[in-house]
Formats: structure tokens, sequence, C-alpha cells
């Protein structure tokens, strides 16, 4: 009683967003917006308006990313220093390389070359080139999968921490296998560079990331790492792919742009699409997960399975909100995609297979989403429209890529 | 609300509106079009119909134009269920939208105490005291977790409402709106204005017309007689062209533009590995309306948006390339050859001993690079095979072949050879004959030693010295050495007719079990090797070479790719080889011309719908209620109670944040 009103009134003032924002997130975005500056001098020459537009409003988006999300300053700082290290290494060895008779596409390829004896160097070799780099998000990828199911099975807090360390860790070396090749592919030759997303195989690196970060957010907000094995199984299938990819057709290889690919749009449209992407195939992993607990729950209600897995009110709801995000992205990206093909291909619709692929996959989600939202509908039918979602999705991916033939012909197998 | 459902399903008017604004409705719709999509991106469209025909058989393919499978997306069928969910949306849109519009200023302070009681996120508090400072507090409380406020005093109790995320209800508006603009504007660009004409017979799709000019007066169109359009043309440089041609189905039609468009100059850059890198088009635009002519540079990814007319850079080609031929005989043992000129996408006959032939020049290409093989000796990347030209034969019954010839020899197993391919249809792949070339780089040994194996007179004079020199001292004399000439003679008549396959067939005819085949054949084999070994030293003796020095390796190599050659001459099909000795290179830039007046209403579209879809599940529409009132007992209560209309775990954990903190206002 004795309290005075004010005192109260700012205890229940919900703080202000700007004040709740510690030092850590000030250096942090002060550092990221440095590094936009600086990228930008040094490469303003390479860009046009557009793509300094994107620069700094990718450094704006990363830096509300960081302070929403805490945990990505992290990320982002750990990705920025092994990439710049990586980068900063690179000029000097392939300087010396040179002076061997080694320019461009053999420089790169010989630092981190497997059989290179005389060239090769320890860091690249192992760790920084960004074929290593991928490899390495591979691998941990694939452990995170069994340490994911491993904790649940074991049900041990520390071992999902392990699993969840594991993840994060994959993917900072995916982002650094990203951002080196972004880097090694302007190393080649001046009109190579390009940012990697312009290919099945780097799209599939992306692929790999964006779910991964997207499930680490659901990971968080729910406290909950049981998940985790249904979402990283999905992850796994498209390692296995890229390595397929990588040992079977040699796509590591970094290869020029056609002309119409050569476009600030590609810098935007790509990452929204695998948002998307990623997004639904969540969406469809706890779909999974949602159909194995509940048909165990109805055979065998008392069975100690049941404990291992999550909730089924939950992975309703993180599989609505999965698609809920998956569809506004994938908006974002199909409309984007249309403004693309009317500066490249005369029109910003022209029924070709892939956008097509794209409407249906709008169209389906739209339905679902309906569906739960309108017509209330919950659980079992969701998840298994869900599921049926990811191979409509992957059709649309993949599928037309390697069956139907169109103008969007860029990630033939 | 109950009472005005039942009468509205009552009238026709209300049956009609629940069917189409149902969302049974919509959502069958949504998949219709998502199958319907689907087959037009399985079936290919817009091919020649001859494809389809050869693909499903004639019934099928009249089943499927007749549903018109070729071209889905512009049946009218289809156009009619793009109708319908539109129609659906519109009417779904006219009965919600008043619902929510109401909804967003509705603070629902009539809410009775029993429902609020019930909802799931409630809780009621006893108050011991001072009623009106709490009361104070929790507003200004709920003020700054952004709540809008009203309150009402009913007779039994005091309603305070809040509500917050209102837009949340714009955002259905919007989304759904936007899919209506965006299909509107996605309308006005598509091919219904060319449906209308050919309905009503104003136009007539061409389809046997090769050039524009002589296209029939219902095929064209003035500019500004289709409200839209995408259409395509090739311009060679140097030429103007002030119409597009417009595929429908399986023929054109002629749109003429109110300008014509020049193209100056053509560029195309090349990547290390022969990928087009880049390529542009200097444009010159020649308009009434222009001072003097406006000159603009479009390339991919970049046009020229002139008059509301897009130019954009498609596609290049060959516009019309000059070129040079030598063409070398194989039937001639004089070697006659004869200069020709050729222009490629144009034709020519020329008179052979096998009577007249047709050249139809396909396609000139400046650069042909290649992968090199990965045991390159000058470990090589790439290669570049230098020019080429495509060009079909087509004989008097009107069959042709198609042929591949590269100017310049290409180093191989490190000698260089000129590449010729051939093939019977478009559908196979090259077969390529590899022809040596000589100490100079040139294909003339080759021709001389091939007219000399057809020269029957030297061949009999060569044969005769060389058994008379080889078989001086056999025994047999005369008469066994005139039977080794005859043999030989025959041998490469033999060869020439088809190669080792010809002699082989011989051998088997004969009348001998097969130990003699088989002596016959080695026999054969070294007596025409003989011969031939002769007849190439005479070439090389007319060259000018000092054979009775010896020849060198890359002298003795030659022969041996000659014979490889040559055995498989017979199979080439043409009776000569058309060396290209010359060129003049003219290329065409390939533009898209689109005129999109419903574009900027397509994507004003698509924002409203972004925004709708950001606004319906990142906006919730939230409302609180605090209700005081006094319980049976006679003390005083407050009742909290709150609703989202999304995300309801996520509202479950807000309202628990609110009222432990109404708690502790209350417990203060």
């Amino acid at each position: 009683m004795s309290v005075p009103d004010n005192v109260i009134q700012d205890e229940l003032k919900p703080a202000s967003f700007f004040k709740s924002l510690s030092i850590v997130d000030w250096v942090f975005a002060v550092l990221l917006l440095a590094g936009s500056v600086f990228a930008y001098q040094k490469y303003a020459y390479l860009m046009d308006g557009y793509e300094v537009g994107i620069l700094f409003g990718t450094a704006l988006s990363l830096v509300a990313l960081g302070w929403w999300w805490k945990q990505t300053r992290v990320l982002m700082f750990a990705i920025a220093a092994i990439s710049l290290l990586a980068i900063l290494l690179y000029e000097p060895a392939i300087a010396n390389l040179n002076k061997d008779g080694l320019f461009g596409r053999d420089a790169v390829a010989a630092l981190s070359s497997l059989d290179d004896k005389t060239h090769s160097k320890f860091l690249f070799k192992y760790f920084l080139s960004s074929t290593s780099a991928i490899m390495w998000m591979s691998a941990l990828f694939v452990i995170a999968t069994f340490a994911y199911f491993f904790a649940t099975f074991i049900r041990n807090e520390f071992a999902g921490k392990v699993a969840s360390g594991l993840t994060w860790s994959a993917t900072t070396m995916g982002f650094v296998g990203l951002m080196v090749r972004w880097r090694e592919s302007y190393l080649i030759g001046a009109d190579i560079g390009h940012i990697p997303v312009s290919n099945l195989y780097e799209v599939f690196i992306l692929f790999a990331v964006v779910t991964a970060l997207i499930y680490l957010h659901y990971e968080g907000k729910y406290k909950t790492k049981t998940m985790g094995g249904f979402v990283l199984l999905i992850i796994s299938a498209s390692i296995a792919f890229l390595l397929w990819y990588h040992f079977e057709k040699g796509a590591h290889e970094i290869s020029p742009l056609v002309p119409a690919l050569k476009s600030y749009w590609m810098k935007i449209h790509v990452p929204a699409n695998f948002i998307g992407y990623g997004a639904f195939a969540l969406a469809a992993m706890l779909g999974v997960a949602y159909l194995i607990r509940s048909k165990i729950e109805k055979s065998n209600p008392s069975s100690q399975a049941i404990q291992m897995l999550p909730s089924l009110n939950m992975l309703d709801d993180v599989m609505h909100k999965s698609i809920a995000l998956g569809f506004a992205f994938f908006t974002i990206a199909t409309v984007l995609g249309a403004m693309w093909a009317a500066e490249a291909w005369g029109g910003y619709w022209s029924w070709d297979p892939k956008e097509t692929w794209a409407l249906i996959v709008w169209l389906n989600y739209a339905a679902w989403l309906h569906m739960r939202l309108t017509k209330g509908w919950r659980g079992a039918p969701l998840a298994w429209w869900a599921v049926i979602g990811l191979f409509i999705t992957t059709f649309a991916f993949l599928g037309v890529n390697m069956f139907l033939s169109g103008l969007h012909s860029y990630g033939e197998l | 609300m109950a009472e005005q459902g039942k009468i509205r399903q009552l009238t026709r008017r209300g049956i009609l509106l629940d069917f189409l604004g149902s969302m049974n409705l919509a959502i069958t719709i949504l998949v219709i079009i998502a199958v319907a999509s689907v087959i037009g991106t399985v079936l290919q469209q817009n091919q020649p119909y001859n494809n389809y025909i050869i693909k499903f058989g004639p019934f099928w393919h009249e089943f499927f134009k007749t549903l018109n499978l070729y071209d889905i997306y512009s049946a009218s069928w289809f156009l009619v269920l793009l109708l319908f969910l539109v129609i659906s949306t519109s009417v779904c849109i006219y009965r919600n939208v008043p619902v929510m519009l109401k909804d967003m200023r509705n603070y629902r302070l009539n809410a009775q105490l029993k429902t609020l009681r019930t909802m799931e996120n409630s809780q009621d508090w006893q108050l011991s005291s001072d009623v009106q400072a709490t009361e104070n507090k929790i507003k200004q409380f709920l003020q700054v977790n952004r709540y809008q406020l009203r309150e009402k005093q009913h007779a039994d109790r005091k309603v305070i409402t809040g509500m917050r995320g209102k837009w949340n209800r714009l955002g259905y508006m919007f989304a759904h709106v936007g899919i209506i603009v965006l299909c509107i504007g996605g309308f006005m660009d598509g091919t219904f204005d060319i449906a209308l004409r050919e309905w009503t017979g104003k136009s007539v799709v061409d389809i046997n017309t090769e050039l524009v000019k002589d296209m029939p007066e219902e095929s064209q169109l003035k500019p500004g007689e289709l409200f839209s359009f995408r259409g395509n043309i090739s311009i060679p440089e140097g030429l103007k062209a002030n119409f597009v041609l417009l595929q429908v189905r399986e023929g054109r039609l002629v749109q003429y533009l109110p300008f014509a468009v020049e193209l100056k100059d053509f560029r195309v850059e090349h990547y290390e590995s022969g990928q087009p890198k880049s390529f542009e088009s200097d444009l010159v635009i020649h308009d009434d309306q222009l001072d003097k002519p406006l000159e603009k540079t479009i390339s991919v990814n970049y046009p020229l948006i002139y008059r509301g007319y897009h130019i954009y850079q498609a596609s290049f080609g060959d516009g019309g390339s000059k070129l040079k031929f030598k063409v070398w005989p194989f039937n001639d043992y004089q070697l006659r050859t004869l200069d020709i000129d050729g222009v490629v996408q144009e034709e020519r006959i020329i008179d052979t001993a096998k009577g007249q032939l047709t050249l139809e020049f396909v396609d000139f290409k400046k650069f042909n690079v290649f992968p090199a093989p990965k045991d390159d000796p000058q470990k090589r990347k790439f290669m570049n095979f230098g020019s080429s030209v495509v060009f079909k034969v087509r004989d008097s019954s009107g069959a042709a072949r198609e042929y591949i010839n590269f100017m310049s020899p290409v180093l191989q197993n490190e000698r260089y050879v000129f590449i010729t391919g051939m093939r019977t249809s478009v559908a196979e792949d090259y077969r390529y004959l590899h022809i040596p070339s000589d100490d100079n780089v040139s294909i003339d040994r080759f021709m001389k030693f091939h007219a000399l194996l057809n020269n029957t007179p030297y061949v009999q004079k060569v044969a005769v010295e060389t058994v008379n020199t080889i078989l001086k001292d056999a025994p047999g004399g005369d008469q066994f050495r005139d039977n080794i000439i005859r043999v030989m003679m025959d041998l490469l008549d033999q060869f020439n007719y088809g190669g080792y396959q010809a002699i082989e067939r011989y051998i088997r005819d004969a009348q001998v079990d097969n130990e003699q085949k088989r002596k016959m054949a080695e026999a054969y084999s070294k007596v025409l090797d003989t011969l031939m070994k002769s007849l190439y030293v005479e070439v090389l003796r007319q060259e000018g070479v000092d054979v009775e020095k010896g020849i060198n390796r890359a002298q003795e190599q030659f022969y041996f790719d000659a014979l490889d050659a040559l055995r498989q001459l017979h199979l080439y099909g043409t009776p000569f080889y058309l060396q290209l000795t010359d060129f003049t290179h003219r290329e065409s830039s390939g533009l898209s011309i689109a005129k999109l007046p419903g574009k900027n209403i397509f994507y004003l579209g698509c924002l409203m719908v972004i925004i709708g879809i950001f606004l319906l599940f990142y906006v919730t529409h939230q409302r609180v209620w605090l209700v005081m009132y006094t319980g049976e007992n006679g003390a005083s209560h407050l009742l909290f109670a709150g609703s989202g209309n999304r995300n309801q775990s996520d509202f479950r954990q807000h309202f628990q944040e609110l009222s432990e903190k109404v708690d502790a206002i209350l417990k203060a």
C-alpha cells in the first residue's frame, strides 16, 4: 500500500524495446553496419543501386534478427569470423600460387586439393575452403540427427544440448561454406563471381541451413529437443543428395552464370524461396512425428515411446506456424520471381512449368491454411496434408527441373 | 444474427450466395485449378500439332485438341475456373467484410459474465478494498500494453474492455481483395482479346504462310488493335522491323507496332567455356513522334520500355551470314572442284552426278567451344573447334541429311583433322568423319588420294607396276601376276563402293570353306594394302616428296588415318565434301516485345496479398475484459478474461503474463 503509484506503473510498463537492448546488442549492430559500409566501400564498383539497397537492407534485417533472436548474434559472429579468416588467408596464398603459374580456378583448386601435396594448405584442405566447410556441415548435420534421437531416447538433457550445439555448428559451417564459395567464385575469375544461390548444389546447402535455423528457432521457443531428430532427418536427406551430387556429378565446381541469372533479383528471390521450402519441409517432418505419436497413442497408450515424442498440441501448433511462415515467404518469393520474369523473359507470368508449380504449391498451402483457420481442422488430417505438401513442394523444387522443360532450367541434374 | 441467417437462406439469392461463398466451393476450385495446372506442365504446351499426333495418335490428339489441352491456360474452361475463383472470393468478401469491419469497432461491452467465465482464458479475484485505485492501475497497465479501452456501467456490473491487433481483420480483406485485383491485372494481359477476335471471326490464325508480307489480311493486326500481347521478332543486324509475331496454338498472327525497331549492332560475349556470358543489342527506335531516332542498348534483364511497349532481349541467332565454299567431288577422278556461295537460312541447287541436290544452309557458328578430354596433352579445359556450318542436303525425293562441317582442322591425338558430321534426322546424334590433313594442314592430299583411288586407268597402271616389281620372280609367271592384278582392281572397286564391309561380303559369298575364307581374307587385305600403299606413294610423289629417301612419321600416320576415313566414306551419303573457305558473319537478335497494361494492377494485387498475409499471420486480434461485479456473498469481484483469434498457445502465454501482473497490482 505504501508503494507509490509511479513505481508500480514503471514496473508494469513493458520495457521499451530499445531500452531492453544490452551493450552487446549495440556492439553487434555497430559491427554489422560497419561491416556493410566496409563491403560497400570495397565492392561498390561491382554493385548497382539495387544491390547497394540489398546490402544495407540485409544488414538492417540481420540487426533486427540478432536483436529479436539473441543466439543468432553468436551465429553471425562465428560465420563472419571464420569466413573472414578464410578470405584473408586466401589472398596471399593465391598470390603465391600465381608465382608458380597457377591462376584462377587452378589456384583455388590447388589450395584445397586432397591430391596436390605441394600447393595445398592444411587449413584450406581440411577446414576453410568452401568444399571442406560444406563437408563439415554435412558431417555435423548427420551426427546431429543421431544425437537428437539418442538424446530423446536416453532422455538426457546434456545429450540434447550436444545435439543442439552440433546443429548450430553445422549451420555455421554451412554459411561459412557459402560465404567462402562466394569469394572463391571471384578468385576463379572476376567475370565468374556470383552469389552462391545459382544452381542446385548451392541451393541445397541453403536449404539445409535455412531449415536448420527455422528449426532452432522453434527449439528455443518451445524449449524442447524432441522435434530435432525428425527435422534433422529431412536435412540429412538433403545432405545425402548433396554428397551424391558432389561426388557423382562433380556439381561442386563453380560455374559461370547464364545471362538471365545475372541480376540483383537472384539475391532476394532465391533466399525468400528457400525460407518457404525450409518451413514447408519442417512442417512435413513434424507432421510425420504427429502421425507416429497419434498412432502409438491409439494402439498402445502406455507406451514409453510416447514420452520421447513431442506433444501433439505442440506439433500441431508448430506445424501451423511453420506453414504460415513458409506461405508468407513463398508468396513473397513467387511475386519477386514474377517481377524478375517481367524483366528477363518479357512477362510476369508465362505459365512456365516452374511458375505453374509454384502456383500449385501456393494453392496447396492456401487450401491447408483455409482448412485450419476457417474450417477449424486440426491434427491428423492436416499432418497428412503437410506430408503430402512436401511431395508437391519437392516436385516444384526438384522434379520440375528434372522432368519438365522450361525457361527456369537452371538447376538441372 | 441466427434469425437473419435463416431468413436469408430461404431466398433464392441467399442460397446462391451461400453456395458461391462457401469454403467448400472455394477449396474445390483451388484443387481443380491446381490439377488442371499440372496437366499443362506435364503436357508440353503450344508445340506443333504434328508432334502431338506422333505422340498420342490421331484419336487422342483430336480429343485433347477439343479440350484445348495444348493451350490449357487460354482454354475457356480454365478461364471459367479462374472466374469462379474470383466470384467465390468476391462473395466471401461481400459477406465477411461488413462483419469484420464491425468487429474491428465492436468492443463487446455487453459480454455476459457467464460467457466470460467459461472462456479458456479467464481468472476471477475477490477484492478486498479500494476498487477505484486498482481499477485505474489496471487500466493504465493495459494501455501501456497497447490495449485500447472502452468501458460501460451495467446495472449489475462494470465492464472495461480492451482490444488490440484489430488490423488482423483488414489482413483478410487485403489478401482476398488482392487476389481479385491480381486476377484482373493478369486477365488484362492475357489472350482474351485474341480469343474474342477469333470467335467473332475478326482474326484468323495463319498456319502456312512463310513470309510476313504474304500473310492474309485477317491475320494482321494494326497497332493498338490488341489490348495486350506478347510477341517475338528476330532482326538481323542492319535491318529494322515494325511488327512482332504472336504464336497462337499451331499458327501465328502478326501484330504491327506504331514504330520500327532497327538492330544497329548485336554483341555477344563468351566465357572461356564458350557459354554466352552476355548479349546485347544496340537498338534504334524510328517513330514519327520522335524528333530524332531513339538509340538504346538492351540486354538480358535490362529491357527498354517505350510508349508502353516492353522490348526485351530474348535470344540470338544467325541473321544470314554469307558463306563461301569449295565443293570437292567424290566421284570425279579429275577432282574438278567448284566454288559456291551460300547464305544462312537460304538454299541453292547444285548439280551432281547423282542429279540435282538442294543445299539448305541452316546455321553458322563462329565459335564452337567444347570441354577438352581429361587427358588433353596441352592440359586445356576447353578447346575451340572454330567456325562451323550446318546444312542440309535434300534430294529430289525430299529426303534430307544434315551435315555439320568445321572450317578449320582440329588438333586431335596430336594431329590436325577436318571434322564433318552427318545425321539422317534431327533426332539423331551426328556421326563424325575425321579427314586427316596433310603436311600443309590442308585437306588436298586426302582428296587427291581419294580421287586417285577412283582413277581406274591410273590404278591399273600402278597395279601392274607394283605386281611386276614385287612378284618379278614369282612362280606362275604372267598369268599369276595378271590374276593378282585383276583381284587387286576388283578389291579396290569393292572398297570404293562399300569399304571393308563390301570386301567382307565378297569373301563371305565365295564358294569355299571357312579355312579358305580366312586365308582369302588375309591374302586380300595384304593385296589391297599393297596397292593402296603404292597409290599413296604415288600421291606423295606428285606432291613433290622425295619418296626414295623414305617418308616421315607424319606421312606414314596420314596413310592410316586416311584409310580409316576412306572405309567410312561410303556411309557419308553425299557425292561431295563442302569445305567452308570464307564467311561474313551476320548476327540477328531475338527480341520479345510485349504490351502489358495490366502489369501494375497485377503488382498492386500481389502487394495487397503480401500485406494481407502478414497482417493475418503476425497480428492477432486480441480482446480482454475486466468485469467488476458483486458476488453472491456480497463481496466485490474482478473477472479478467481474454481471447485472441489466432495462435491460441501464444495468447494463453500472453494472458498468463497479463493476469500475473493484474494479480500483482491487486496484491500491492
